[in-house]
């Protein structure tokens, strides 16, 4: 390890064989990158953090120590996910954070539509994961390993750029990749995911585990960069779901499904910028957006508590002088994800990657018009949040306060989401021994404008929400009674159609094949043997019936045909 | 000599615990008991010892051998003999066969002495049938596990047992009499070859063959493995078997019975007809894939939860046809393994499902839900096994699942992706399971008491080799792995004089 920080070389240690056929070696072995390190960092400070916070937070619940369980269980997925030196134990981890998100969203299991909520998660996931599994088949096939950094130099040695096998291996990890972040078109297990308790919500579903798509692009980012259709192709995955996540956000009334479509969005700037090339830049966001949405989640489970478990945030409000803790940070936070200029943390992440995007080789204007577009509806967004719960009339009376296990990680994460920015450079140089920087293609927009103009589009969602939601209210409320504008709202609340669509074109095909073959079609050729044999032996059984010269006839007849068969061959 | 004892100690203490039930109960128990530890703790030994010897050289060895004549004039022998796979699979009969009888200790109450001759000639049959490397001597031993099998079920199974044991009985005896004719063929060719009557599987291996005729006797063998296995659409009788047999019954059933077809496979289809194999392969592994992908779905739908895991039992197997088909080194490495661990997972399931319907009298899922609140450990560990049968990574089976797919991914691409979309499909039933089992409202307000620490022992015996098995399956692998290689060397040879 110490060899490690001062030579600032990769460090592996192997802890043993896992398994050893033919020329199938995985090993349960561990790597440590600048990338890995990054990222470990992250995820147990944020962790620690949220589990100080659970601490208080579910201390009445009865499930307190399955609860703990199962968060530790995550942890230590997680870790093993970011620290895997091989796709196979990788994958280990991958299922492990699948399997706790799965038992943490449904950890309240009585309710049957938590765990309708879990298993959808589950196998959405899963149905990504299968992508990735065969690609994980080529790979050893074609290069005979699976081991990360060995797969990267052979793929880089032998397969040209824009090969079909690497375009073919990269689009299967996008498979895995768009199910665990919840990008399009399977983004629709995350808003269900916010079943589970909030410390979960904003671990596993904000902070840490959304964003394992994101670092599996990272990590193999040499075999990216040979299927530049694929990358591409994660560039466009992340602009459209940033915007379309966007526009359901600024719809949901409930408080954590805005947040849950927020999240979605940002993790589809973190796509945008690893199709853009500019690894490090995502997984900087990765890094801010760690900390103001654990932040805004934890402070979202205050008000949530405060209003006796209410979720709406149609009857909230009023809440900036009742709980001046939950105001300030969730405001903090807020600023941050929607982008608030030179300040917060959020601003320089999203900055780096908009500029990025515009002059990668692999981006351009289109990408970065999409990304523009997203700041002003996450600024439309969060402050339409901000205003309808924390001003205006107070609807509802608070219950609850918080005490100092919940106070205390909330003031820390608002502190970092702010001071995460300042350290943009020497982060940016950390990763970048790991990640190679980006390449430039296109000039013409200087960092300077590019972040001028974000920020104007910060202040136009900003004044849009405040016209709206706290001068106007009725404004709001007359726009989406017009036709056009009330479908498109009703399209935007239900998800673009999303989950209607798979009901109809998947779900519900699939259960009734099975609910209409319930027992079993091929059961009935056997049971038709069965039959014909039951009906052969009534039918010689009538011949015996005890009469000697019926069976005299019957000789007799017999006795005839056989010799007339006989003699007329 | 210690391979016949391993079978003989079984026949007699099966009817030593017959008579003693007449004077106490639970001295057939504790006889029964005994005499499985004791072929547990005889295989574990020979592991240990030959754990040295286990490796990649002389791959044409047994381990152990037992050859006796029996019948000379017709050329049959009482021979056992002892390889890796064959060792593995014995360790995997004699654990389950404790936990058979630990798992029936309150369940039986009547007949209780007849009830443990059974279990025990059972498992006798299936030792033979695991050792013979006479083929006469393995189709009595495989006739000799239907016979109790069939009073197991009509005896001590549920409503419907009568039906269940009938087909039960017709479908495994009718295939098993192809293979009969099969064996029988192959021996009278042996002999016009070269004047010698024997059933030696060594020396059947070398019996020239024509291609025609090498197919049709292959399928004989294949017809009586693909039913016990069992292989769509053959698979219609082990819903109704195991849904009516007593918990014992579907353990071993589920856990020993259908590997016999997958050994067999292993053992005899490929190394004694490795041309016809080849030709056939792609026909069974598409059946098999078509069986990963149909019980799934099967499975996905029942109301009964014995019935539900029933069907994961044919999807799981789908892979071991798939794997033993593909005849690469990875597939059947995988092939092998998904075999084992199915045998405790689908295991487990059955005994978890038999303690259930102990308390609640019922195996219906619409009568139950919300189990987790009043019996957490029972529930955990429901959910614990239906996990290992989703393919969890750390769990044995998704070890053998994905050995499988990855050897069989050089055979077949396309079998390959629709194979993994049934790994896929496993989630649906197993997440089906645990949510109206397990979780949910409590509807009918049951109160369980949560396991005892009889059933506790059994289910963390078999969670930790299902645990150990999916993170170092090494010892295991290298156990089973020159047997493979020996095997895959004798189909070489095989093929080569032919």
């Amino acid at each position: 390890m110490p060899a490690f920080l001062s030579r600032g070389s990769p460090y592996g240690q192997v802890l043993w064989t896992w398994l050893n056929v033919d020329e199938f070696q995985p090993r349960i072995a561990f790597y440590l990158d600048s990338l890995s390190l990054l990222m470990v960092v992250v995820v147990t400070f944020v962790s620690f953090l949220i589990h100080l916070y659970s601490a208080e937070f579910m201390e009445e619940d009865e499930g307190y120590s399955r609860f703990f369980a199962y968060m530790n269980l995550f942890v230590g997925s997680m870790v093993v996910l970011l620290l895997a030196d091989n796709l196979l134990l990788l994958n280990l981890g991958w299922e492990g954070v699948g399997l706790c998100s799965y038992l943490l969203i449904g950890f309240w299991y009585r309710d049957p539509v938590n765990g309708a909520a879990a298993r959808k998660a589950f196998i959405v996931t899963r149905a990504g994961d299968t992508a990735m599994i065969i690609g994980l088949f080529i790979l050893f096939q074609r290069l005979g390993t699976l081991e990360i950094q060995d797969l990267m130099h052979l793929a880089t040695a032998q397969w040209a750029i824009g090969s079909p096998v690497a375009t073919t291996v990269a689009a299967l990890l996008i498979g895995g990749a768009v199910g665990k972040s919840a990008q399009l078109p399977l983004q629709t297990w995350l808003p269900d995911a916010m079943a589970g308790p909030t410390p979960t919500s904003a671990l596993i579903h904000a902070a840490t585990m959304v964003t394992a798509g994101v670092y599996l692009i990272a990590r193999t980012h040499a075999l990216f960069t040979l299927a530049p259709d694929a990358q591409l192709a994660v560039a466009v995955i992340g602009a459209a779901t940033l915007l379309v996540a966007g526009c359901s956000a600024l719809t949901q009334s409930d408080i954590k499904r805005v947040l849950a479509y927020s999240t979605v969005s940002q993790i589809g700037y973190m796509f945008l910028a690893l199709g853009a090339g500019s690894w490090a830049a995502a997984i900087f966001h990765f890094m801010t957006h760690a900390f103001f949405k654990a932040l805004l989640f934890l402070a979202a489970g205050i008000v949530i508590e405060a209003f006796h478990h209410e979720h709406s945030i149609f009857r909230m409000g009023g809440l900036r002088r009742e709980l001046p803790v939950a105001f300030w940070t969730f405001l903090i936070g807020g600023c941050s994800l929607a982008g608030l200029p030179l300040i917060t943390a959020g601003y320089f992440s999203k900055d780096f990657i908009l500029w990025s995007v515009w002059s990668s080789r692999g981006g351009g204007p289109w990408l970065w018009i999409a990304g523009i577009a997203g700041v002003l509806l996450t600024a439309l967004y969060t402050f339409r949040l901000i205003f309808l719960v924390f001003f205006g009339e107070s609807r509802t009376p608070v219950s609850h306060r918080p005490g100092s296990r919940i106070v205390l990680p909330v003031v820390i994460l608002a502190a970092l989401s702010v001071a995460g920015g300042w350290f943009r450079g020497p982060l940016l140089g950390f990763l970048n021994r790991t990640l190679p920087p980006m390449i430039e293609g296109h000039t013409g927009m200087p960092e300077m404008l590019s972040g001028a103009i974000a920020a104007l589009a910060f202040l136009v969602g900003l004044g849009a929400a405040y016209l709206f939601f706290m001068r106007k209210p009725a404004y709001a409320a007359s726009l989406i009674r017009f036709g056009a504008l009330r479908r498109l709202h009703a399209l935007w609340f239900a998800d673009w159609g999303f989950d209607w669509l798979y009901d109809q074109t998947l779900v519900r095909p699939f259960v009734w094949i099975a609910t209409a073959n319930q027992r079993d079609v091929v059961d009935d050729v056997f049971t038709a043997i069965a039959r014909w044999n039951q009906a052969a032996h009534r039918a010689l059984s009538l011949t015996e019936t005890g009469r000697l010269r019926w069976y005299a006839a019957a000789i007799g007849a017999g006795a005839v045909i056989f010799v007339g068969v006989v003699l007329l061959r | 000599m210690i391979l016949a004892w391993l079978i003989f100690i079984l026949l007699v203490a099966g009817i030593l615990a017959a008579i003693a039930a007449r004077r106490s109960h639970d001295m057939a128990r504790w006889i029964s008991l005994a005499a499985t530890l004791l072929d547990l703790a005889l295989t574990l030994a020979l592991w240990i010892q030959h754990s040295g010897r286990i490796s990649f050289g002389n791959s044409g060895d047994w381990l152990e051998q037992v050859d006796w004549t029996w019948i000379p004039q017709l050329g049959i022998h009482f021979h056992l003999a002892l390889d890796g796979l064959s060792l593995l699979l014995l360790a995997l009969t004699f654990f389950l066969g404790v936990l058979s009888v630990l798992c029936s200790w309150s369940e039986i109450a009547h007949s209780v002495g007849f009830f443990h001759l059974n279990l025990l000639w059972i498992l006798a049959g299936i030792t033979g049938v695991f050792l013979a490397t006479d083929l006469f001597l393995f189709y009595f031993a495989w006739e000799l596990m239907l016979v109790p099998m069939y009073f197991l079920i009509v005896l001590w199974g549920h409503e419907h047992r009568v039906y269940a044991a009938v087909k039960f009985f017709l479908f495994t005896q009718l295939s098993g009499l192809l293979m009969l004719v099969a064996i029988l063929v192959l021996y009278f060719f042996h002999h016009a070859g070269g004047g010698i009557y024997t059933f030696d599987y060594e020396q059947l291996l070398h019996t020239p063959l024509s291609s025609r005729a090498a197919l049709w006797i292959m399928l004989g063998f294949f017809a009586a493995f693909a039913v016990k296995l069992p292989l769509f659409p053959f698979h219609t009788w082990l819903p109704d078997a195991h849904t009516e047999a007593p918990t014992a019954g579907s353990v071993i059933l589920a856990g020993l019975l259908l590997k016999t077809g997958a050994y067999g496979m292993i053992r005899f289809v490929v190394p004694l007809f490795p041309g016809a194999a080849r030709e056939f392969a792609p026909v069974a592994m598409s059946l098999g894939v078509a069986g990963i992908i149909y019980c799934a779905v099967m499975a996905f739908s029942q109301h009964d939860l014995k019935r539900l895991v029933a069907y994961t039992s044919v999807s799981h197997l789908g892979f071991v046809v798939l794997g033993v088909f593909s005849w690469n080194e990875l597939a059947l490495q995988g092939a092998v393994m998904t075999m084992l661990c199915h045998g405790i997972s689908t295991g487990a399931l059955f005994i978890l499902t038999g303690a259930l319907q102990e308390r609640i009298h019922t195996r219906e899922l619409g009568q139950m839900g919300g189990l987790w609140s009043t019996a957490p450990r029972l529930s955990g560990a429901g959910l614990y096994f239906a996990l290992a049968s989703l393919g969890l990574p750390g769990l044995g089976d998704f070890i053998g699942e994905f050995l499988v797919l990855l050897g069989a991914w050089r055979y077949h691409r396309v079998l390959t992706i629709v194979a993994s979309i049934g790994v896929l499909a496993a989630t649906f039933y197993a997440l089906r399971l645990v949510q109206r089992a397990f979780h949910g409202p409590n509807e009918y307000r049951w109160t369980l008491t949560d396991l005892v620490p009889r059933e506790g022992v059994i289910i963390a015996l078999m969670a930790i080799s299902l645990l150990w098995l999916g993170l170092y399956p090494q010892p295991v692998l290298s156990t089973f792995s020159p047997a493979l290689h020996a095997l895959e060397a004798k189909a070489q040879a095989t093929a080569v004089i032919r």
